[in-house]
């Protein structure tokens, strides 16, 4: 178990490496520090010592990978990839172009990201799985095809839709909730339950059509025929058998969002001005600030591989058939 | 004279290289048992129909023609009604005064402030208040009846042509309509409606802006109409850009295994680690940087937005194509093991004819599946990426920047709504279409759903 998990965070290194890598050319090679210096300073008005000054504060006007003029180890140490790119391996994030200090802003604006993020990640599972299985236990039925009809054309309607129509609804039209913003405490209430229902709500669709196919996997299971032929009512069935059955995929399907839920949604956090970690990355993407973007792909990636790593682990605990020792 | 932007040419292209897959696989006895089957289901036929007709759209768009000062192309000259008929400023669907107020000088020298007539809108009115709602039905019946009628015409036509049954004279209504396939009456039915609905939508538009204009004027409907063009050319050309790394490097790992499968897997858990927003905004940045630094190159705006359009949807299927790399890996590992392909191997076939005539064709369904559920996506994709500014150029008619130029207005009083709705409508119908589609080519090609419902 223990040399299982070693070797799969082992794994992950050459991941994040390549990612560095591949970050590295996209931000740094094939554009390059001074692309960056002429784009903030605007394109017009730059001299050349306007461009060395900004690169100079922030660490730019470093060599890229050798640097020829130092002597021994420094030659690779006092490069732009050592410095802005394996830095972040031990999560030193730097400062973003604007000067902030982004590992300070990650760990404060995670927190309003996971307000938003884990509510709907649990309102929408909750609302899915009980959809799924009602449309399972009317299956074959009218009321399964209207429903399954139903789920296509919510499937098709954009994000954007539901976020607008929410807003313009129950934040103007019935005034029930702000229509956007955040507040601390107990007062960030108000401002969650809009966000997080709209979450949800513009899942739905794609969200029950997939528990939906779990469940009629494991309802033509041999096990599920026993029970019927034992007497079983059909809902006990359901619930007592099938449900607890498809737990596994449902669980291990989770888990790997779980991490994930960290850097937030980008589009709800904008379009309901929530300061996380989403519209920080938006903020950064609109206003060019690699050194942000930069971070945050890195986050990502790292999130995505500690998901990679849970499942497995959750499989392990969950199907005592699957050993990771091997 | 004809003038190609690159992503006409492709779009092009690509819509006569699937007219020819369709074609060529028509001819595999064993794929025509699961076209038969699409035939068969009212939805996959009724939603293919809309498609073609949506697909039309974007191919009379795609052929310009320079007309000295402007590019024209064929469906802006069809509709140079709606294309000219711009008014000054928001205006409701089928209005006949302004939505916003202005001084306007009276005939007697007054100054009042007041909503202007529309200088297209109900123009050919002489008293609108009145007369504004007689002419809306005359309109709206003429339209729906002759509409209908045309749509007949054509529903009549489709059926002779894909009816094998040919001889329709034969028949009596009655028989007709009880022995024709169910999936053929509902495409019958779908014409005289399209019909109506268009023919509606014409009669109307002769004298009203249908879906209402927007900020600067600009009828709705000929935008949303626009728009068609950008998001078939998002769902199609980034499928193209995807294929050849899907498709190569996913025969390759699974045909080869060793380390080349090794080091394939590696490049697609790598890529597929960085969160595809992320990775998307951060190479359409770089792009962008990279398109200032060689402004040179683009000799106009419209060529300039073009190749924007163009690194989108290169940009796009560079981050989208593992998915499906990993299924064809997967598929071909297992075909290289088949006893066909044992046996050609042992008769001294080459490798590449094996890849090429044993194992290619026999990845056709994951590849037609995987199509046609990804198109749906990426014209979703196109509106969220446009409202981050990250998706296509802020002068291209698309659905994503109509919907986040008129976001803002809803908090106008009084609110203005059509153009979102005219673009989300749209947006709505495509993707719903695409869906149903796919559902249909999946239950239909997939093996493993041989028996599902």
């Amino acid at each position: 178990m223990m040399g299982y998990l070693l070797r799969r965070v082992l794994y992950g290194f050459p991941l994040l490496l390549g990612i560095n890598i591949l970050t590295f050319i996209l931000f740094f090679v094939v554009n390059t520090p001074d692309d960056m210096a002429r784009m903030h300073l605007g394109q017009k008005h730059v001299t050349a010592e306007g461009i060395a000054k900004w690169k100079h504060e922030r660490g730019y006007d470093l060599p890229l990978f050798y640097a020829e003029k130092e002597t021994g180890l420094r030659c690779l140490t006092e490069t732009i990839f050592v410095r802005k790119s394996l830095g972040l391996f031990v999560f030193d994030f730097g400062q973003s172009d604007a000067g902030r200090n982004i590992g300070a802003d990650i760990r404060e604006r995670m927190w309003p990201s996971l307000a938003i993020a884990v509510p709907s990640l649990f309102l929408g599972l909750v609302i899915d799985i009980g959809l799924a299985l009602g449309l399972v236990f009317f299956r074959l039925s009218r009321l399964e095809y209207a429903g399954l009809a139903l789920c296509v054309a919510l499937m098709s309607i954009s994000t954007l839709f539901y976020i607008i129509a929410g807003q313009y609804l129950l934040g103007r039209w019935f005034q029930w909730v702000p229509i956007s913003g955040f507040g601390e405490g107990l007062d960030a209430f108000r401002f969650v339950v809009l966000p997080v229902l709209i979450g949800a709500v513009s899942g739905v669709g794609s969200g029950v059509r997939w528990y939906r196919t779990l469940f009629i996997e494991e309802i033509e299971r041999d096990y599920v025929r026993t029970a019927r032929a034992k007497g079983l009512s059909e809902a006990r069935v359901l619930f007592r058998h099938v449900l607890r059955n498809a737990m596994i995929p449902i669980l291990t399907g989770v888990v790997v969002l779980l991490p994930l839920l960290f850097t937030g949604s980008l589009l709800t956090e904008s379009f309901f001005a929530i300061p996380g970690l989403g519209s920080y990355t938006i903020d950064a993407i609109s206003q060019q600030d690699f050194a942000i973007v930069r971070a945050m792909v890195f986050l990502g990636a790292c999130l995505y591989i500690v998901g990679l790593l849970l499942t497995d682990l959750s499989y392990a605990w969950v199907d005592p058939r699957i050993r990771l020792d091997d | 004279m004809l003038r190609f932007y690159p992503t006409d040419v492709l779009l092009l292209l690509t819509v006569l290289a699937m007219a020819l897959f369709l074609v060529l696989s028509l001819r595999q006895e064993h794929l025509r048992r699961p076209w038969r089957k699409v035939m068969g289901s009212p939805t996959g036929l009724v939603s293919a129909l809309l498609l073609g007709l949506f697909t039309t759209v974007a191919v009379l768009d795609s052929v310009r023609i320079d007309q000295g000062a402007q590019t024209l192309s064929l469906l802006d000259l069809g509709l140079s009604n709606l294309r000219t008929s711009t008014e000054k400023t928001y205006s409701e669907p089928l209005g006949v005064y302004a939505s916003v107020h202005e001084m306007v000088r009276t005939s007697d020298g007054h100054e009042t402030w007041t909503a202007p007539r529309l200088v297209f809108g109900g123009r050919h009115l002489v008293h609108p208040e009145e007369d504004r709602l007689r002419d809306l039905a005359q309109r709206f019946f003429k339209g729906g009846v002759l509409g209908g009628l045309a749509g007949a015409l054509l529903a009549l036509l489709t059926a002779w042509i894909l009816w094998p049954r040919r001889n329709l004279l034969a028949f009596s209504v009655r028989t007709f309509w009880a022995e024709l396939p169910r999936s053929l009456r509902a495409v019958m039915i779908t014409w005289v409606v399209l019909g109506c609905l268009i023919g509606i939508a014409v009669a109307l538009a002769g004298g009203y802006h249908v879906l209402g204009t927007d900020k600067v004027g600009n009828d709705v409907l000929f935008q949303c109409l626009k728009g068609v063009r950008t998001g078939i050319v998002i769902g199609t050309l980034t499928t193209l850009a995807t294929l050849p790394l899907s498709l190569g490097l996913g025969i390759l790992a699974g045909f080869y295994r060793g380390w080349v499968d090794d080091v394939i897997q590696y490049l697609y858990t790598t890529l597929n680690a960085v969160p595809g927003v992320l990775l998307i905004a951060a190479a359409m940045l770089v792009m962008e940087s990279v398109m200032g630094r060689h402004e040179a190159m683009f000799q106009s705006l419209p060529a300039r937005a073009d190749f924007r359009l163009l690194a989108l949807c290169l940009i796009l299927g560079i981050t989208s194509w593992t998915g499906l790399c990993r299924l064809i890996r997967a598929e071909t590992l297992k075909l290289r093991e088949m006893e066909y392909v044992q046996a050609a191997r042992i008769l001294g076939v080459s490798e590449f004819r094996i890849l090429l005539r044993h194992i290619l064709p026999n990845l056709f369904h994951l590849v037609l599946i995987s199509v046609a559920l990804d198109f749906s996506s990426l014209v979703l994709a196109e509106a969220v990426l446009s409202y981050i500014n990250i998706g296509v150029d802020p002068s291209t008619e698309s659905w994503g920047n109509m919907i986040n130029t008129a976001r803002l207005e809803l908090a106008r009083d009084p609110p203005v709504w059509w153009s979102l709705l005219g673009a989300f409508g749209f947006m709505f119908v495509l993707v719903l279409c695409a869906n149903l589609l796919a559902d249909v080519l999946r239950d239909a090609f997939d093996p493993k759903r041989e028996n599902a419902a």
